[in-house]
């Protein structure tokens, strides 16, 4: 009667982990601020910020200290509820997709056998939230902002997906943990490397991280959806883009580069290196790309990148029964 | 594809180039000599004061942050009384350097001029006035000028010709 | 289990009548949404983790942002709101009304006099799901993918003319040929009349 959600390698201690994730991972996507912005200005031969606290790292608290300090305007204008909720929606999605995410074995809240299917829901429930914000705002940018990004998420969610059907066939569970361990002798990146791919730019769109951060482009759309979003509500969106930077990272982590898996150091540490590799990627990428156009990014993703995740799925089918 | 992976590599590159920002408090820029920050008022090589009180800066300045009022000394020489520049309206164009006739007011590099108290950054005369000429060491204005003041007549001014007797016949 | 799966319907119940009632087009399919998301918790209560999951990421997440997506685009206003309102009054409700009560009595009186069927039984997990459709039900998949491939060539067919074709549905001297001849300039300034200003 009771699915089996609970897997060998869920921590025996939930509210600790709850709790520990929980800290660690709010607390690194406020870290990536300062990170961003001294890796940004390391790559156009800048400094970035180093002056509050050593390294400049304490800037971070005094960009708290001046987000919750300022006035949380209620446009006049704007639907009320719907306002107000939009931005706890992409807090609430991308921290419960943590709730799967394997760190090490024993640092997981829960080993649902569903894992990979329940990152991939509430990555397309987060959709709603840059959408709402951007209907509830009542003005015409913010509304453009929710309607590219209703199109680009659809369109980028499909091959997303798509693209984890051949990880999923070569593992043949969609547990995280079963999907690890499926690593042992080889990292998921060489024989699908194609879906690898195809997953970093779908995880890049997903994110809404330049060069497909059409929804919020500052050039056209004065900041899109969240043009109207003032003080604390606006760190949030501003902090659950961090955290879907920090979840794409650990997701490529887990499904093509073996997770936790490697020598010598704990197990934590390994995923925790690989995780800021490739957040230091996507930074790397918006310091190095320019924003694509609408309709570039739409006829790419639906003519481009779906057919490659169909071919890649189908031939990795064709290998994986070849071989049994 | 391939010119989108050179950009990631070429920017990637950076990492290892030198930074280009100068940490500023602790390491002071390089200013050029004729650069624009705060204003002063010059004197000449013998220590009179070259400004003439023209009005010439006040008005050529485009925020109307100059204010003086011109008078004149014991020796016939116009001065200003008072000589004041509002630095919070000041926007360092030049354009009153440009206008003086006299080498007076002049733009120098120092741009450390912040304050906390806006009524600060009123400048009076004592607070413009230097003691050397400025960026123009040898030239004194009352020296090389035609005007007459006490003490020096019209004509004996250097490289002046004595003026010429109008109701004379002599060529 | 049991709790869970009890609590989950009443929402998904309330906030489906909420989705009937509500004026707003975009507050109603929020409502909407939340009972899909209700149904899944319903469906992964009852042991099915697969489907649970799927209708979270298919209807929930992408048909109903679709919905979102066109209710924007339509930017129907106060004006709209009020009109829906009026048409909540009056005997418009007494038909559906007397037909669900029907259906709701239904239901209770199966409930009230007997459990018909204890719950299926057993986790349903992905494996099963596959090897289900691909065995007894594999007509049904092939007809409906057949079903959906026609849909999608209908769908390529009605869009493409459209930008071809859109030059004649502009008076030819308006500046609207110009704009839609497909970014082909010189066309487009051909086939002005030449008695055009």
């Amino acid at each position: 009667m009771v699915p089996d959600f609970e897997g060998a390698m869920t921590s025996p201690y939930p509210i600790a982990a709850i709790a520990g994730i929980l800290i660690m991972v709010l607390s690194l996507a406020a870290l990536l601020i300062w990170v961003e912005r001294r890796l940004l200005a390391l790559w156009q031969d800048r400094y970035g910020p180093n002056r509050v606290g050593p390294f400049g790292l304490l800037q971070v608290v005094a960009d708290m200290i001046k987000i919750f300090a300022k006035e949380d305007w209620l446009p006049p204008f704007a639907d009320k509820a719907v306002f107000i909720i939009a931005p706890a929606i992409i807090m609430v999605t991308v921290l419960l997709s943590f709730a799967v995410v394997p760190f090490s074995p024993g640092i997981i809240v829960v080993d649902l056998n569903i894992a990979l299917l329940f990152f991939l829901g509430m990555s397309s429930l987060g959709v709603y939230s840059i959408v709402l914000a951007g209907w509830a705002s009542d003005s015409k940018y913010s509304l453009l902002g929710g309607l590219r990004a209703a199109a680009q998420m659809i369109s980028y969610e499909v091959f997303m997906s798509l693209s984890l059907m051949g990880v999923v066939l070569l593992a043949g569970s969609f547990r995280l943990s079963a999907i690890v361990e499926a690593q042992k002798r080889l990292w998921f990146i060489v024989p699908q490397f194609l879906g690898f791919v195809l997953f970093l730019i779908a995880g890049v769109a997903e994110a809404r991280r330049s060069p497909f951060d059409l929804p919020e482009a500052e050039a056209e759309l004065v900041a899109g959806f969240h043009s109207e979003y003032s003080g604390m509500k606006f760190g949030m969106f501003f902090v659950g883009e961090y955290l879907g930077v920090i979840l794409i990272s650990s997701m490529i982590t887990v499904l093509f580069f073996g997770g936790w898996l490697g020598p010598w150091l704990p197990p934590i540490v390994w995923f925790l290196i690989k995780m800021f590799a490739f957040i230091c990627f996507f930074i790397l990428l918006r310091a190095s790309l320019p924003r694509l156009r609408f309709d570039q990014l739409m006829s790419w993703g639906w003519k481009v990148m779906l057919p490659l995740a169909l071919l890649n799925l189908i031939v990795t089918g064709a290998v994986v029964v070849a071989w049994r | 594809m391939w010119s989108l992976i050179k950009t990631i590599w070429n920017v990637f590159l950076h990492s290892f180039h030198k930074r280009v920002t100068i940490q500023y408090p602790e390491e002071k820029p390089y200013m050029a000599p004729r650069s624009r920050a705060r204003i002063i008022l010059s004197r000449d090589p013998d220590g009179g004061e070259r400004c003439v009180a023209c009005y010439l800066c006040a008005i050529a300045c485009p925020v109307d942050c100059i204010a003086l009022q011109a008078t004149e000394d014991k020796d016939e020489r116009r001065y200003p009384e008072f000589f004041r520049i509002n630095f919070s309206r000041c926007i360092f164009c030049g354009y009153c350097e440009e206008a003086c006739p006299t080498y007076a007011i002049q733009l120098t590099p120092d741009f450390e001029m912040a304050e906390y108290n806006r009524q600060n950054l009123v400048y009076e005369k004592e607070d413009l006035l230097i003691d050397g000429p400025g960026k123009y060491p040898g030239y004194n204005y009352w020296r090389v000028a035609g005007a007459r003041i006490a003490g020096k007549d019209k004509g004996e001014a250097e490289n002046e010709a004595p003026p010429v007797d109008l109701r004379g016949l002599m060529p | 289990m049991e709790a869970a799966f009890y609590i989950a319907a009443i929402v998904a119940i309330v906030s489906t009548v909420l989705t009937i009632t509500r004026s707003n087009a975009v507050h109603a399919l929020l409502y909407l949404i939340v009972s899909l998301l209700a149904v899944a918790v319903v469906f992964y209560a009852m042991g099915a983790p697969l489907v649970a999951a799927l209708e979270v990421i298919i209807y929930a997440g992408a048909i109903m942002v679709l919905f979102v997506f066109v209710v924007m685009m339509l930017n129907l206003g106060k004006r709209a709101a009020i009109t829906e309102g009026q048409w909540m009054q009056g005997n418009i409700w007494l038909g559906p009304v007397l037909l669900s009560a029907v259906l709701v009595a239904e239901v209770l009186y199966l409930i009230l006099r007997a459990r018909l069927t204890e719950s299926a039984g057993g986790v349903v997990d992905p494996k099963q799901v596959g090897l289900a459709l691909y065995g007894p039900y594999l007509i049904g998949v092939e007809l409906s993918s057949m079903l959906l491939l026609g849909a999608l060539v209908g769908a390529c067919h009605l869009g493409r003319p459209v930008l071809e074709k859109a030059e004649g549905r502009y008076d030819r001297n308006s500046d609207g040929a110009r704009a839609h001849s497909g970014g082909n300039l010189i066309r487009a300034g051909a086939r002005r009349a030449p008695n055009a200003p």
